[in-house]
């Protein structure tokens, strides 16, 4: 079986600490995956070097069938190839209305030259408004992006991600400071992705993780613990002692 | 009345006629066969005689010197005999006498009329010359303090008859300290003036390693050369180079070079120069220049015409030459060598330089100690080279530490941290005029620059800085308000004109190793200075609380707030020690240029780089910045010493390239803390 | 097709529209009040100041474009303006230098060769630095259009250089300013040699003199520069706001406000940034070209890093992020420093001694940008945004 993403064996240390140590993680297809992990699991910063932002010292990260690395990619070139990432903090244009959000994030050319030239279209704005009723922003697409609420704002930027079209997509932390009904809607949504895509959702909510019905895997002190079902990793004595026993 | 004239006419002419009637000694006769040149002398002219009366060598001759160049020597207007006057008694009648004594004996002569004997009057060339003339006849005096000072007189204008007293002087001189200056001045009198090949190769062989200036004065006129041209190259001549034209180039001790990349020169011929050269010497037609040409066709214009030619139509170099051509067919105008033919007159005749000294050996030996002096000489310049830039490094060190702190720490450019450094100079200038006494006023003015720093930095961290940390653009902006405020400030109080800030005497001198290698005592200071001020805030930064609290709000706000430190007032407090240390650095900068407004701008830029640099938030960062900028600087000015501003110029280029490869500077922090 | 776009952008822009109209209007008024023209109650001097001021104009919107949309905090923007007023320069000198050289040689014995013509000049120009020759870079001096061409081109390549070298290597925030003051510094202290090509510190002078105008009086030249500069900064203006409202804009100002957000989307950072900073070098080259001739000389000390922060000032103190409002700071500022330092301004007697405007008008500008950059961070043209709203944000 081929693998979307293919991670193998990198380390990585920030004056002489460990951050990654010897990693390995593979995920398929249209796979949803979640990552849980104590602080200083070293989950940010495998998010990091998949997405191009932190380099390691050793190892390979391989993409796709052709499994071509993307070590010496810029964040840009691995975003255009398919990796999506949704930070911890919303990070929206705060400045910028909703459409602008969405249009920005829209999967167009991305050179300077064709933005400039760049005209509105039926096409493009119906994706934006297709996309914003799933987001259950329809309402708000006018709005600037900083007057939402913070569910909202983390609605859009997964709304931001679905306009990307990534293959991939990489999710800190996606229920952080919502309201129980804001998380089922997200758990949805989310569920909903992963039919078309791979998703990853690092969290440390397991109720939230339950919901996602999903492999998942441990990591501690930047390496794999265990991995497999929810079920099946709380049961392992080491996770246990580790991370969930504290 | 008459009976006195009479008596006086008598007097006189028995002198005149008692003088030659007695026999002339050897002294008289050298003087008398003078005579001339003696009343009339100019510097040009004196030499053969002073040298016949240096050779004679008698008291009297020492003597006769002397009353010379004090203008105290006469002579009978009538015979031209030379006498000493003892005095000038004036009778009861107003008329002026003179009472004679003999040159070389010193015997009274009797007394005749003042207007009957004339002085002579030596110039000061004239008086110069007999100095030296006179320096002989010193060295052998018993008096050491005369003795010395003849030789120093020797050694400024030496002689080639200063040789032989000077080594017999050498010979019975007691003094070790004398004796050795002697010998030296011997070694360089026979270097100059001596006609011994062999004694001279010793001499200059003697001198090997020495690197004073004067050494080099002395071997380097051995060694110069003249341009020749000859169809073939003479044998019998004391060849210096071989010269081709365009190609090779001239080294100092007269031999050739081919060019080379790292020094940029002049080949040392040009075509045209040896062209020139082979037409001076007969041994090729002259060259006839455009401006030559030139001159001949205006002066063969004729109505607007120059042979049929109208002028209007010669606005190119083609037509004016055709123009010239036609004159040569008139056989008006020489004709015109052209650049083929002159290519290849230069291809057929030998270009060379023969040394003015024609030993082999002598030019050989001079080469030869001069190559191995300049290859000490290089090294102790690139020696002083390297103080330079440390000397250079420990201002910038001084300047950007201050600066570095406050960016380490707290993310913050403070763009009037030039003006701080301006206010501590400022500081020291003010308390000099009220303690007179430099040393004292020194010792005030640093402690006082820092309070007076420290307050302002902690007052403009709590007016303006603090409402500004989450935005460092901002800061950087009103920071530069402030900038122009204060340095407008400073001009309105002080005005526009640099006011002195004088350094004790005890910092004036140098430390001197030799004629090359000297550092004045004020950089030397500055970098114990810049040593203390590093050994300080390493102390302060890892052994007490304040340094402790410090480097935990560099690493983690958030979390230090947390354990209790109050990151407000570590801030505040490390603003006003960062601006503190600015304000030392300006007394110190302020003692070795002027105190001016514009005093802090002009250290700002580089500030700035050095931190950058050197990386943020770490001392060995911008100590390593500060030994990088000022080495590079003093580096890039020894490859091009004529241009400073080049210097700086290419010195921020490479700053700018160096940033590609060390965004974070050459000592960074890594990891998630060095994220913004 | 094309001139609906335009109008439906027009439309959508009000602001444009304002702006277009009351630059008319002043232009209007300053021809029918001007010298050349009109009835002479502004003096050619003044109308000068006024079209200098309208150049000053058109680089603060570099700079709010560079800084108040891009978030890119360059102090080098006065490099690149010294650059294009350095590459105009060099066409008024040379040119009108030749005239005068030809004028000369009218009653020389004989005509002079094209060798003999550029030996006149390059002595005429470069004597005072203690050469003759013409060095290379003044190859095109003599071809208007070729050295029209090096206004953008020469500015534009210096930013591309630069700008490539520290956005490749995410030079970012305070350390891109420092960087960006470093290469003026380093521009204007080449500049200062004399052998530099272009005069040291004497820079380039008698720039007022258009060559071929000789019997133009500068009233009729000083009011045509006024009118060129305005059309200039109109197009500028309109050039601007397109940019701004265009998605090119929404992604600068995303880069503004969250880099790394935008380099996930799949940007290249980089290049946008490179975009906007060779952009407004050449705008800023096109205001320099435009401005020197009116200043009459230019030298070394116009490049210094001082000049470009106060391009920071203007642009602070106008409002940033707004195109009108680095147009309103750079015009209030520089109108208002010339009045305080040009000594027309009345001293203020106190009981202790005399406040003199041309000394203290730094202290006053210095400590009330202070205040703007505490209190009134979107500057005057916060103002404006109280108003009824005008765009189409």
């Amino acid at each position: 079986m081929s693998n979307l993403l293919y991670v193998d064996n990198i380390s990585v240390s920030f004056d002489g600490f460990k951050a990654i140590n010897c990693l390995s993680f593979e995920i398929g297809f249209a796979e949803m995956r979640a990552i849980i992990g104590p602080n200083g699991a070293g989950k940010t910063t495998f998010m990091d070097i998949v997405t191009g932002k932190t380099r390691p010292d050793s190892g390979a990260v391989r993409w796709g069938d052709a499994g071509s690395s993307l070590l010496r990619k810029s964040e840009a070139q691995i975003a255009q190839l398919g990796i999506g990432r949704k930070f911890q903090k919303p990070t929206t244009f705060e400045t910028q209305s909703v459409y602008d959000n969405l249009l920005m994030a829209l999967s167009n050319k991305r050179s300077p030259f064709s933005v400039l030239t760049y005209a509105r279209n039926k096409v493009d704005e119906a994706q934006i408004s297709q996309i914003a009723s799933q987001i259950n922003l329809q309402e708000s697409l006018s709005r600037l992006a900083g007057e939402l609420s913070h569910g909202q704002k983390q609605w859009l930027e997964i709304g931001m991600l679905l306009a990307q079209d990534p293959q991939l997509l990489l999710v800190d932390e996606p229920a952080a400071g919502m309201t129980a009904p804001e998380r089922a809607v997200t758990v949805t949504l989310l569920k909903e992705l992963a039919r078309t895509r791979s998703v990853i959702v690092v969290e440390h909510d397991m109720e939230f993780i339950r919901q996602l019905e999903c492999r998942v895997t441990v990591l501690h002190e930047g390496a794999v613990l265990a991995e497999g079902s929810l079920d099946f990793v709380t049961r392992n004595q080491d996770v246990i002692d580790v991370y969930l026993g504290r | 009345m008459i009976r006195f004239f009479v008596r006086l006419f008598l007097l006189s002419l028995s002198i005149a006629i008692a003088l030659p009637a007695m026999a002339q000694s050897d002294f008289e006769e050298v003087l008398s066969r003078n005579s001339k040149l003696i009343q009339k002398s100019s510097s040009k002219t004196v030499g053969p005689v002073l040298e016949e009366l240096q050779n004679f060598g008698s008291n009297a001759a020492e003597n006769f010197l002397y009353n010379w160049k004090d203008k105290a020597l006469y002579f009978i207007k009538d015979t031209g005999q030379f006498v000493y006057v003892a005095s000038f008694p004036v009778s009861a009648d107003g008329k002026k006498s003179a009472v004679l004594r003999h040159v070389e004996t010193g015997e009274a002569l009797g007394e005749v009329l003042a207007s009957t004997i004339k002085q002579v009057k030596p110039n000061s060339g004239v008086r110069a010359k007999i100095a030296a003339a006179m320096v002989p006849f010193q060295l052998a005096s018993d008096d050491a303090e005369l003795r010395a000072a003849s030789l120093a007189a020797l050694s400024r204008d030496f002689q080639s008859s200063h040789l032989l007293p000077l080594k017999k002087a050498i010979e019975v001189e007691t003094l070790p300290d004398l004796k050795e200056q002697m010998k030296r001045a011997y070694i360089f009198g026979v270097i100059g003036y001596g006609r011994d090949n062999a004694e001279i190769e010793t001499a200059i062989y003697s001198l090997e390693g020495d690197l004073s200036l004067d050494v080099r004065a002395a071997l380097n006129p051995l060694l110069v050369s003249q341009v020749l041209v000859a169809k073939q190259l003479p044998e019998d001549v004391n060849l210096a180079r071989i010269i081709i034209p365009e190609k090779t180039i001239k080294h100092d001790d007269g031999s050739a070079g081919r060019q080379s990349l790292m020094m940029s020169s002049e080949y040392e011929l040009s075509l045209a120069a040896s062209y020139d050269l082979m037409a001076a010497a007969g041994l090729a037609p002259p060259f006839i220049t455009p401006d030559m040409r030139n001159k001949i066709l205006i002066a063969a214009t004729v109505d607007g015409r120059i042979a049929g030619i109208p002028v209007a139509s010669l606005a190119s170099e083609e037509s004016r030459n055709q123009a010239y051509q036609a004159l040569v067919d008139n056989g008006t105008a020489p004709p015109m060598v052209g650049e083929a033919e002159r290519q290849k007159a230069v291809a057929s005749a030998v270009f060379y330089a023969v040394y003015d000294n024609p030993s082999a050996e002598v030019t050989g030996a001079a080469r030869t100690v001069l190559k191995s002096i300049n290859v000490r000489v290089g090294i102790y310049k690139f020696l002083d080279l390297v103080l330079d830039g440390l000397s250079l490094a420990s201002i910038y060190f001084l300047a950007a530490i201050g600066l570095a702190i406050t960016f380490g720490v707290m993310r913050v450019i403070n763009m009037a941290h030039g003006e701080f450094i301006m206010m501590g100079a400022y500081t020291g200038y003010v308390i000099q005029l009220f303690i007179p006494n430099y040393t004292l006023s020194i010792i005030v003015a640093l402690p006082a620059a820092f309070i007076i720093t420290f307050l302002a930095g902690v007052v403009m961290e709590r007016l303006v800085i603090r409402h500004l940390y989450k935005r460092p653009l901002e800061t950087l902006l009103a920071t530069f308000g402030i900038s122009i405020a204060l340095q407008q400030i400073a001009k309105n109080i002080f005005g526009t004109q640099a006011r002195p800030l004088t350094s004790p005497a005890w910092l004036d001198g140098a430390f001197v190793v030799n004629d090359i290698l000297s550092i004045s005592n004020i950089r030397i200071a500055i970098f114990c200075l810049g040593l203390l001020f590093l050994g300080l805030l390493v102390f302060v930064m890892k052994r007490t609380r304040f340094g402790l609290d410090t480097r935990a709000v560099t690493q983690n706000p958030a979390m230090a707030a947390s354990m209790g430190i109050n990151p407000d007032r570590i801030n505040m407090l490390t603003f006003g020690f960062g601006s503190g240390i600015a304000g030392i650095a300006g007394v110190a900068i302020g003692l070795f240029s002027k105190v001016t407004s514009e005093l802090g701008s002009d250290y700002i830029v580089q500030s700035f780089m050095t931190v950058v640099v050197g990386g943020v938030g770490n001392i060995w960062g911008t100590l390593a910045g500060a030994a990088m900028i000022g080495s590079l600087q003093k580096g890039i000015e020894w490859f091009n010493p004529s241009n400073t501003l080049a210097a700086q110029t290419y010195m921020i280029i490479f700053i700018i390239l160096f940033i590609q490869f060390r965004p974070r500077g050459i000592i960074a922090l890594k990891g998630r803390a060095a994220e913004e | 097709m094309e001139r609906t776009i335009f109008t439906k952008f027009l439309f959508r822009n009000p602001s444009i529209l304002i702006f277009l109209g009351v630059l008319s209007v002043v232009c209007i008024a300053v021809t029918i009040l001007g010298e050349g023209f009109g009835i002479g109650i502004i003096s050619t001097s003044f109308i000068k100041t006024l079209g200098k001021t309208l150049c000053l104009c058109m680089i603060a919107i570099a700079m709010d474009l560079v800084w108040g949309f891009c978030g890119i905090l360059s102090l080098g923007h006065f490099a690149f303006f010294g650059l294009g007023g350095y590459m105009i320069g060099m066409w008024l000198m040379f040119a009108r230098t030749k005239m005068i050289v030809m004028q000369a040689s009218v009653n020389a014995a004989l005509p002079l060769t094209p060798a003999e013509i550029s030996d006149a000049v390059g002595i005429q120009i470069f004597g005072v630095v203690g050469g003759s020759d013409i060095p290379v870079i003044w190859s095109f001096a003599d071809m208007f259009w070729a050295q029209i061409a090096l206004v953008v081109l020469v500015p534009g390549l210096v930013a591309f250089v630069f700008g490539w070298l520290a956005f490749r290597s995410r030079v970012n925030g305070v350390y891109l300013s420092i960087l960006t003051q470093a290469m003026t510094l380093a521009l204007s202290l080449y500049l200062f040699q004399n052998d530099s090509g272009l005069r040291g510190n004497n820079g380039l002078s008698g720039l007022q003199n258009i060559p071929g105008l000789d019997d133009v009086p500068q009233s009729l030249l000083s009011i045509s520069f006024f009118l060129a500069s305005a059309f200039a900064l109109a197009v500028v203006y309109i050039i601007a706001t397109a940019v701004t409202k265009s998605k090119l804009g929404n992604i600068i100002e995303g880069i503004r406000d969250n880099e790394a957000r935008v380099r996930f989307l799949g940007y290249n950072v980089e290049s946008y940034k490179l975009f906007i900073f060779v952009m407004t070098a050449i705008i800023a080259a096109v205001a320099g070209a435009l401005y020197y001739p009116q200043a009459g000389i230019i030298n070394p000390a116009e490049l210094a890093p001082i000049a470009s922060i106060y391009l920071a000032v203007w642009v602070a103190i106008g409002g940033r992020g707004r195109v009108y409002g680095a147009v309103i700071g750079a015009a209030f500022v520089s109108l208002l420093s010339s009045y305080f330092t040009g000594g027309q301004a009345p001293d203020i007697p106190l009981g202790f001694g005399t406040i003199r405007w041309t000394e203290w008008w730094l202290v006053l500008l210095g400590f009330s940008f202070v205040l703007v950059t505490l209190y009134a961070p979107k500057g005057i043209g916060g103002l404006v945004d109280r108003l009824p709203r005008l765009g189409g944000r």
